[in-house]
């Protein structure tokens, strides 16, 4: 934790120093695409344990500085038709798909044009990354990126996770970027909506179902055992819990997505 | 050996006859595998209301559909909470099925909504009651079928991590299994669930507010209630009998921290289903509810009046909030009770209180500057009156009336003096609300009174005086 919070410390001027040259090379020599934030290597405590593992070493990699907005996936669906509403394969996308919208082609509502796109399955939001030479971030790595403390808020994070769940959702989602930037550089990483993650459920990637139904299990009846007494995990349960009840044809008027990249 | 073989008959009858109950057993509970006689979907009601009594006698699919809504909604008068519900109500809808029913349940999570949430009903058998085949996402609906095996009276409640949140924010309720020859008749059926909530704020404190981890780590509430708000079942909203009626309570528990001392003032318990199941207890004063328990409850009405349903841990029925009110409506019957008959002074012999009067009464009446009534008014108002006008002079809805910014006390000539002195029962009308309750005579000397009231009268907003001790010495002198 204590190289993290250096390398975060170090970022903050680094990042301003990219923000003014432009676009500099990166690590490997690979341009720093735009509106992406590189997060550091380091370690992330897992939340669950299962297969004995405390903590797991998450690489470096790029991650969107905001979620995806009705506008920029209005420009997705217009160049990829076929994830229009009425084309979607039911497969793919649940009745609820886009269902804020207006049309097939059309927002609607200029005020919520620079909000994030929610209402969007987990195949979409897929399709939309890989369309933008991009993926979704994969658990781990989203759950790493977002463990950075808040540096435009005087609420700590577990107090942003907490008030953000004790309200009811507002009828139009606020812009995206506006809820708070954390240590990296990321906005919104809490308090606004709930993200896709590449690996959010073990059935959509294929692996073993028995494990996935031994973490579904610890969140409905072992909850004591993971030290409750820390807030912080307690707001943690709830993502997972949320996770734990998507497939990845749901849309939900609350989940959106942000894309990441390899380095 | 051949004088035991006369007693293998009987022993081999004994045998068989063993066999013959054991194999009984399963088919009385229910068999798995019935035919279903048809199908209906439930009439689910809210709070204090209970659906009809099943009246069928085959087994019948059930469909059971509830909405999961998260709303802000009254916790108490001036107090507005984010609430998860099932219905749209705390608590959710009562349930009431027979045993042997197939229940086809539907639950339905509101796209709107925040959060996943699921099921856990304790008439389930099977893994989590529920909980793994109900987790919904928002926006989203799944269905699952359960056989209701036992009959008696079940707490549901949400199950998704984190589930002490969850069942904190509302989300709980009953479930009968009626046995399958019905129970008994009576005249009034109500729902009554208690629980508790866990706030930012301390009780009473006007505005919105939220869920407050720490205090519900500590197993610390701010409100104790029935049916979801504080005063949710009193005056007007009363559960409404009449004498001579026989009632049933279907009183749950879901805590999620404390168990309840349910007792109801002025009713004994004629029986008392035991936690729900199918012992019968007679003749009960208060009954011990588990957090995710039950008990069903009769009486019988003998008297007109108002019964007090508290939890009888009674700090949290005067100031937390676990108080609702069954009015009994109907003729006095003094051959069961006949009201105050007498109220003389009692002079115990030897003494050193030698009457209610004080004996400072022959003594010169000090009087006192105002800051000085205030002070040490403030030290007797909050250990003789806040325990029913609350610390902020606010009172209790429907019980206790508010003595801050109250047009009746302000109004009074005596400035409220011969309520002390006296008492005060029978109706009154407090802000334009009517209550009709019994303030005892407080033991307070001349003096004492002179300091509360000028505490009262210049607290909370109030525009009053100083008291003096020689006033209230007039309306004592003057007599009730």
């Amino acid at each position: 934790m204590g190289d993290k919070k250096l390398f975060g410390l170090l970022l903050i001027p680094l990042l301003a120093f990219f923000a003014v040259a432009g676009r500099e090379k990166q690590g490997g020599g690979v341009e720093k695409p735009e509106g992406m934030i590189r997060v550091p290597a380091g370690r992330l405590a897992l939340f669950y344990d299962n297969s004995g593992e405390k903590e797991v070493t998450v690489e470096s990699f790029y991650l969107d500085a905001r979620a995806v907005t009705n506008a920029e996936f209005l420009v997705f669906v217009k160049a990829n038709p076929e994830w229009s509403r009425s084309r979607v394969p039911k497969l793919f996308a649940d009745t609820g798909y886009l269902k804020h919208w207006k049309s097939d082609f059309e927002i609607g509502n200029e005020r919520i044009g620079d909000s994030p796109v929610t209402n969007v399955s987990w195949y979409a939001a897929n399709a939309y990354s890989k369309w933008k030479g991009k993926r979704l971030p994969e658990l781990t790595e989203w759950e790493y990126a977002a463990d950075n403390p808040p540096v435009d808020d005087q609420r700590s994070l577990k107090e942003i996770i907490l008030d953000w769940y004790s309200k009811p959702s507002p009828k139009e989602l606020p812009q995206a970027g506006s809820a708070y930037t954390n240590r990296l550089g990321l906005k919104d990483m809490h308090g606004l909506i709930w993200e896709w993650v590449g690996d959010f459920n073990s059935v959509v990637m294929g692996s073993d179902s028995r494990s996935n139904t031994g973490i579904q299990r610890e969140l409905f009846c072992a909850s004591a055992s993971f030290g409750a007494a820390d807030r912080e995990d307690y707001a943690a349960f709830m993502r997972y819990a949320f996770r734990g009840s998507l497939k990845g044809r749901y849309t939900v008027s609350n989940l959106g997505f942000r894309c990441a990249k390899d380095l | 050996m051949k004088t035991k073989t006369p007693s293998a008959l009987p022993r081999v009858v004994f045998c068989l006859l063993l066999l013959f109950l054991a194999g009984c057993g399963p088919v009385e509970k229910g068999e798995e595998n019935e035919p279903v006689g048809g199908y209906h979907e439930a009439i689910l009601t809210h709070a204090p209301e209970v659906p009809p009594p099943t009246g069928y006698t085959t087994t019948q699919k059930v469909i059971v559909r509830m909405e999961v809504v998260e709303k802000v909604m009254r916790l108490a008068d001036g107090v507005d909470y984010t609430f998860w519900t099932f219905g749209g109500k705390v608590p959710g809808q009562f349930v009431r099925v027979r045993e042997g029913d197939m229940v086809e349940f539907y639950l339905d999570n509101h796209p709107d909504n925040k959060l996943p949430h699921n099921i856990d009903l304790h008439a389930v058998t099977g893994p989590g009651g529920g909980a793994e085949a109900s987790m919904t996402a928002p926006g989203h609906t799944t269905q699952f079928t359960f056989k209701a095996l036992n009959p008696g009276l079940y707490v549901y409640h949400c199950a998704t991590a984190p589930v002490g949140m969850h069942i904190a924010n509302g989300m709980y309720g009953l479930i009968l299994v009626e046995p399958r020859e019905g129970l008994p008749e009576v005249d009034k059926e109500f729902y009554i669930m208690q629980s508790e909530f866990y706030t930012k704020e301390d009780f009473g404190t006007p505005g919105v507010t939220s869920f407050d981890m720490q205090k519900a780590l500590d197993e610390n509430p701010d409100y104790v209630v029935f049916n979801g708000s504080v005063g949710a079942n009193m005056g007007d909203q009363a559960m409404q009998v009449n004498v001579g009626e026989t009632v049933r309570l279907y009183v749950g528990n879901i805590g999620p921290s404390l168990v309840s001392s349910f007792h109801v003032i002025g009713e004994i318990f004629d029986k008392v289903y035991v936690e729900g199941g199918t012992l019968v207890n007679e003749n009960v004063q208060s009954t011990a509810i588990p957090a995710g328990g039950s008990a069903i409850i009769e009486f019988k009405c003998e008297v007109p009046g108002t019964l007090t349903v508290v939890d009888h841990s009674v700090f949290r029925a005067f100031n937390k909030g676990a108080i609702a009110q069954i009015h009994v409506n109907g003729e006095e019957n003094v051959a069961v009770f006949t009201g105050k008959q007498k109220d003389a002074v009692y002079l115990p012999e030897g003494s050193a209180v030698q009457s209610i009067t004080p004996a400072a009464e022959d003594k010169p009446v000090p009087e006192r500057s105002f800051n000085e009534r205030m002070e040490l008014g403030k030290i007797l108002y909050e250990g003789n009156c806040a325990a029913c006008h609350q610390k902020n002079g606010q009172g209790l809805p429907g019980a206790f009336p508010p003595v801050a910014g109250s047009d009746y006390l302000m109004a009074r000539t005596d400035k409220g003096a011969g309520i002390i002195l006296f008492g005060l029962s029978g109706e009154i009308h407090v802000n334009g609300v009517a209550y009709d309750g019994i303030m005892p005579r407080m033991m307070l000397s001349d003096d004492e009174i002179a300091n509360v009231l000028t505490y009262v009268r210049n607290t909370w907003g109030n525009q009053g005086d100083l008291v003096s001790a020689a006033e209230v010495a007039a309306v004592r002198a003057k007599g009730e």
